[in-house]
């Protein structure tokens, strides 16, 4: 018997509970004041029976899936015993309705509960993440040392297909993917941070309202374009137009250069900057800059020696998160920087980065028995674990400056 | 006082720093727009070649049995290649008329096939049908390859040009609105390729998203802005983790997929369940800050006035202050969702990446997703699939910004309400 059917039935038993307890609550009301209006009666009642039947076919099929898969071919008694359960616990809830019975303050009890439960699945989220990708890089760094993969220099994940073949036992050293990373977002930073700085000033300090209204929402469009488009842009106009710049000026530019995927994610993280400083910037307080106005400093003065250093912990904080933003960002770099790792800091080479390499890895048959599909949860626990500590202080010295001029 | 007039040219000069700025950053954007946009409105039409089918008796129906059992078996190609061999009479040779049935797409025979199954009494007759064009004809009807190159340089060689410029003459040529496009899944061939079948990965891997991660979220919002007791270690480290989801890169998630999802649970890969349950996680931290947000500034007097006149808090919260914070946790839901419909990275991971050429009939058949679709196509070098490419890119853009302008609408309709 199907699981879903099992549900569908205890589903529509439920809605059946509910009416039968909103009828015997009706009833009661007739005589004498309720404790809880009958809705409650009628949903404690479904509620109550459901949920145990439930609970008792999730056990089931636990123990099923896990422990005693001869389980499966007595499906038909999981469906009798559920709908036993459902109603003996319908029985006796039913039987408890008086007209004293406190019946909202159980279902809100048990609405409280679901909350919380429901809070606590953000725990639940960043356990899993930890426990799936701490418990695959484990079974990686059983056959490759962290030391090599972390201070190697050597990248080439391909494993030898028999194992007689010569000369291909597959490298896992990880600082060209670390340095390419870097590199590429480092090229970003360039681009977003003084455009995305220099806008915000524009907008909070310069722009006038009608011009503020019209163009802040016009650079937010800039955020909310899915990357791969920022990719594909890349590919068919940016890396194009610097390949040909490049010959132009007799500069060898490789047709993935690092400098194309970088000068696009700076594109797309222009609109994250600007608008994480033009909140900070905002909170400066407005004597602050009226002092300095005050006596004689002109509007450009009072941003770079009065505004600026204030909000600087802000700004700094903000640029964090963009450089975790671009060391995270995946379509961009997949589709418009290199595939091979290649250990270098010049932006004309091409470069592949940790999101590059995780894709590749994953991408196509996966054994996990394999050190090739396992280096991709190493790769991503060591970006994860960056990421992580990069929000933690830029959201930590956030936190601090508002708290400053609060 | 030359003191003064640097220090002003020094602020007109800040000053046009920012104005630069500015200019840059929304020149970008309109270069993006402008070169997707002149790369891909092209694809929203098709080219089509009218061709006279006969559609003999001897070759679909020799025994007269009417019998569509057995008539769909039959060689609707000759049709097609009898047709063509018709309007070019002089075209001799093998190799010669292989090259002249080219200029068909391969897509005919099955046109001709769902149109004989549709009108069975044709068969015996002749017909005028608009069947689809080649990629390569499609592009240079539609001036994406210049006739005036020389041979060797173009994917049409002079031969096929003649034939070509024969059809025009006669206007047995002509571009139509592009409903492949629309109504087709992936293809090998540019011309026959669209976007229903990634389109339907999305939809369904979008109402995954939304039926776990709408409830979740406002629940969880719910709680730690009404009922989380202040001021407690645990409710804090609830707050940190959500603050930090909110800034996992998405391909973690792919990763978390991959290993619970596809490997501990063994759901289906390539399948809109798995990705939709991914992006929900993805979405879910969006929906939870939004939400929090809009129901802190509901005014307390609203609760306090239901609180006053004897509800419960659960009816104070869900009676008075959810309906009043709704269209702002709307607003986020549905950012969210946008978010969640251009994503694609931990789609990569969890497989929903693959040559998928049936429609997704349900939530575990292998799917792709609009992006996806997106970064297969923009893989491919022929011009055909570049032009698709931008197209869907298009569409894509169209949904966004249609679901931001109604994040925008509520936005604003929840500033008026609470005034």
């Amino acid at each position: 018997m199907n699981i879903t059917i099992i549900l569908i039935i205890i589903g529509l038993l439920g809605i059946s509970a509910y009416y039968t307890g909103l009828r015997k609550s009706l009833t009661l009301r007739e005589d004498k004041l309720l404790h809880s209006t009958p809705i409650y009666h009628g949903a404690i009642l479904a509620i109550n029976s459901s949920l145990a039947s439930i609970l008792l076919v999730i056990v089931w099929v636990l123990f099923e899936k896990n422990i005693f898969p001869e389980l499966l071919a007595f499906r038909n008694i999981l469906f009798i015993i559920s709908i036993f359960i459902f109603f003996l616990t319908a029985f006796f809830t039913f039987k408890k309705i008086k007209n004293k019975f406190k019946a909202r303050d159980k279902v809100e009890k048990i609405i409280e509960l679901f909350l919380l439960v429901c809070s606590s699945l953000a725990i639940l989220i960043t356990v899993g993440i930890f426990l799936s990708v701490i418990f695959e890089s484990n079974r990686f760094f059983e056959s490759i040392p962290l030391t090599e993969f972390l201070f190697g220099t050597h990248w080439s994940p391909q494993m030898p297909i028999r194992e007689d073949q010569a000369g291909s036992t597959g490298a896992f050293g990880a600082v060209p993917l670390f340095t390419g990373t870097f590199l590429i977002a480092f090229i970003a930073m360039c681009i977003a941070g003084p455009i995305g700085l220099m806008s915000a000033i524009f907008l909070s300090e310069y722009a006038s309202k009608s011009v503020r209204d019209i163009v802040k929402p016009l650079t937010e469009i800039l955020a909310g374009i899915p990357t791969v488009v920022y990719g594909f842009f890349a590919v068919i106009v940016v890396a194009p137009f610097i390949r040909n710049t490049g010959n132009y000026f007799g500069i060898e530019v490789a047709s993935e250069s690092a400098l194309a995927a970088g000068l696009v994610m700076g594109v797309m993280i222009i609109p994250f900057v600007s608008s994480i400083s033009d909140d900070v910037i905002n909170a400066v307080p407005q004597n602050l800059k009226n002092g300095s106005l005050g006596v004689g400093a002109t509007k450009s003065e009072t941003i770079k020696l009065v505004i600026i250093p204030a909000a600087l912990p802000g700004i700094i904080g903000g640029l964090l998160l963009a450089v975790s933003r671009a060391i995270g960002e995946t379509m961009i770099v997949v589709m418009a920087a290199g595939m091979s790792a290649n250990l270098t800091a010049n932006p004309f080479e091409a470069v592949t980065t940790v999101t590059v390499q995780i894709v590749v890895l994953l991408v196509g048959d996966q054994e996990f028995d394999s050190p090739k599909t396992l280096a991709a949860f190493a790769l991503g626990l060591v970006l994860f674990i960056m990421t992580l500590i990069l929000n933690y202080i830029a959201l930590h010295i956030v936190r601090k400056y508002r708290e400053q001029y609060e | 006082m030359n003191n003064l007039k640097s220090r002003l040219a020094k602020e007109k000069r800040f000053r046009l720093y920012g104005v630069a700025s500015i200019t840059l950053a929304l020149f970008l954007l309109s270069l993006l727009f402008v070169s997707i946009f002149s790369q891909g409105y092209t694809a929203f039409q098709e080219t089509k070649i009218q061709l006279n089918i006969n559609f003999s008796e001897e070759i679909l129906d020799p025994n007269k049995t009417k019998d569509w059992e057995i008539i769909k078996k039959s060689n609707f190609s000759l049709l097609v290649k009898n047709s063509v061999n018709e309007l070019f009479p002089n075209v001799s040779g093998r190799s010669n008329k292989r090259k002249l049935k080219k200029i068909i797409s391969s897509s005919a025979e099955y046109q001709l096939r769902d149109y004989v199954k549709n009108n069975i009494n044709t068969i015996g007759k002749s017909k005028k049908i608009w069947v689809l064009a080649d990629d390569d004809v499609d592009m240079l009807i539609k001036g994406h390859i210049n006739r005036i190159l020389p041979e060797d340089e173009r994917r049409i060689d002079n031969e096929e040009l003649k034939w070509i410029e024969f059809l025009e003459s006669k206007n047995l040529i002509d571009k139509f609105f592009n409903k492949t496009f629309f109504t087709s899944g992936d293809s090998s061939e540019s011309e026959q390729s669209g976007i229903l079948g990634a389109f339907i990965g999305s939809l369904f891997a979008l109402s995954i998203t939304l039926i776990l991660s709408f409830p979740i979220g406002i629940a969880t919002a719910i709680y730690m802005e009404e009922f989380a007791p202040k001021n407690n270690k645990l409710i804090d480290f609830v707050e940190v983790n959500i603050n930090n989801l909110a800034a996992v890169p998405s391909i973690i998630f792919g990763l978390l997929g991959l290993a619970i999802f596809l490997n501990f649970f063994e759901l289906p890969r390539s399948a809109p369940l798995v990705g939709g349950m991914v992006l929900s996680l993805m979405t879910l931290p969006t929906i939870i800050i939004s939400s929090r947000v809009s129901l802190k500034s509901v005014p307390p007097s609203i609760k306090e006035g239901a609180l006053g006149v004897g509800a419960s808090k659960i009816q104070a919260v869900f009676h008075h202050v959810v309906p009043v914070a709704m269209p702002g946790i709307l607003t986020g839901t549905i950012i969210g969702m946008a978010r969640a419909l251009g994503e694609s990275a931990p789609l990569l991971v969890i497989g929903m990446v693959a040559f998928i050429v049936d429609i997704p009939q349900s939530v575990t058949d292998p799917a792709t997703a609009l992006p996806i679709q997106i970064y297969l196509w923009s893989d491919t070098p022929e011009r055909g699939f570049v032009e698709r490419t931008s197209a869907a890119i298009m569409v894509l853009l169209v949904f966004l910004i249609f679901m931001n302008s109604l994040a925008v609408y509520l936005r604003k309709k929840f500033e008026k309400d609470i005034g």
